[in-house]
């Protein structure tokens, strides 16, 4: 291959995996580590900083958006930043001691246990429980709703549980080089009370700066090479801007099983590799 | 529409949705100029045999000091330049996280003036720990 075609497929793939990530809710980082180490053969430390670098450019773009809207919770976001920063230093640490085929088998475990979150139904909310921390630190919000045409206000609960998992979503993120989105939004949603256009947009407003936690310290490291991680930046976030505006937030559920599909086709290859 | 509760971050909200945006924007910029000039100019990617493996491979030879990126920069150097779009898209969360920082501490929000410096915090320990790492 010649670095045109290599930079013309990256940049085809990428586009790709912003595009049906952001149909479906979900960032492109969990199909460009695949595809860049299953199809391309960039190894796959390798792909992981290309793809956290590609992460900042889609959350900045969509948070940009949120924040203007006034979806975004700001106060609850840069609370549970602290966690899922801190969280993305361990990961970014850890992903310097664990050798290459842990990491395939980390990443396979992670894409079995997306497809299956995208399949299961929706999940019951737990009750709320009084929060004093929420309260102390004025967490609620409240933001307008505009499929309902009305304001929706909403008390946060169990903000510790919060900060656990935010935790865990970092050091995902930064072991990864995904978003981590996957882990925080549903406890967000279900356990903590807030509605799931304010948890999605938090959650996104909190991953810019997770992913920039981890890509400084793969940057310093040398592991973002320019030649792999330009296309992959460009691909990604022209690929979610083109999902945005396809369809304002609708769910099309040939799209989740196309997607589903591409996800356990890479887990299983991702199983395959880590046992070589 | 009512007033809101978040009402002292409702200035700022301006603020931080516009350093999101030019941010990305400007760094994706850099990137695709950059791309094109390794591709255009020489001492970029060259068609010989082998450059893909060399340009992906784990030599961990890769040029990351100020002095070679503003050296690259002035020579119009593909790499370089794609290499301060990087720099620039790491660093616009860090600039937001700024912004918030100024925006708690006019509000006199002791609190969350902390608590966005701990991150600020966090994110500058990040570039001096992945150095030595």
């Amino acid at each position: 291959m010649t670095p045109l075609g290599f930079t013309l497929l990256a940049l085809g793939i990428s586009y790709f995996a912003g595009l049906l990530g952001s149909l479906v809710g979900v960032g492109g980082g969990i199909i460009v580590v695949p595809a860049l180490t299953l199809l391309m053969g960039v190894s796959i430390q390798k792909a992981i900083a290309a793809s956290i670098v590609s992460v900042i450019a889609t959350s900045s773009g969509a948070a940009a958006t949120y924040v203007s809207q006034r979806i975004t919770n700001m106060r609850l976001g840069m609370i549970l930043e602290v966690a899922t920063v801190t969280g993305a230093l361990t990961g970014a640490y850890l992903a310097a001691l664990v050798p290459g085929r842990g990491l395939f088998l980390i990443f396979a475990l992670v894409l079995t246990y997306t497809a299956w979150s995208m399949l299961r139904p929706g999940g019951r909310s737990i009750s709320p429980v009084p929060d004093p921390l929420a309260d102390r630190l004025r967490l609620h919000g409240s933001f307008f709703d505009r499929s309902l045409g009305a304001e929706v206000p909403y008390r946060v609960f169990r903000t510790k549980l919060g900060l656990a998992v935010s935790y865990v979503a970092g050091v995902a993120s930064g072991l990864l080089g995904i978003g981590g989105g996957v882990f925080k939004v549903p406890v967000m949603n279900l356990a903590m009370g807030i509605p799931i256009k304010a948890c999605t947009a938090t959650s996104n407003f909190m991953i810019g700066v997770t992913a920039a936690t981890s890509a400084a310290v793969y940057f310093m490291r040398g592991e973002v090479l320019p030649f792999v991680a330009a296309p992959v930046a460009v691909g990604v976030l022209l690929g979610a801007r083109t999902g945005a505006s396809l369809l304002g937030g609708t769910r099309n559920s040939t799209i989740r099983v196309i997607f589903v599909a591409v996800l356990a086709v890479s887990a299983l290859k991702m199983f395959l590799e880590a046992l070589k | 529409m009512t007033s809101r509760d978040n009402g002292p971050l409702a200035g700022t909200e301006k603020a931080i949705s516009r350093v999101l945006r030019v941010g990305v924007t400007a760094s994706l910029a850099l990137v695709t100029a950059g791309t094109l000039l390794s591709f255009l100019r020489p001492g970029g990617y060259s068609d010989q045999p082998g450059e893909v493996a060399r340009l992906i491979g784990n030599g961990g030879t890769f040029p990351r000091t100020a002095g070679w990126l503003i050296g690259g920069l002035l020579h119009l150097n593909g790499a370089a330049v794609i290499v301060a779009g990087l720099i620039l898209l790491i660093a616009t969360p860090v600039i937001r996280v700024a912004v918030s920082i100024v925006a708690f501490a006019r509000e006199r929000d002791r609190p969350f003036v902390v608590i966005t410096a701990i991150v600020l915090g966090l994110l500058l320990l990040s570039l001096v720990l992945g150095k030595s790492g």
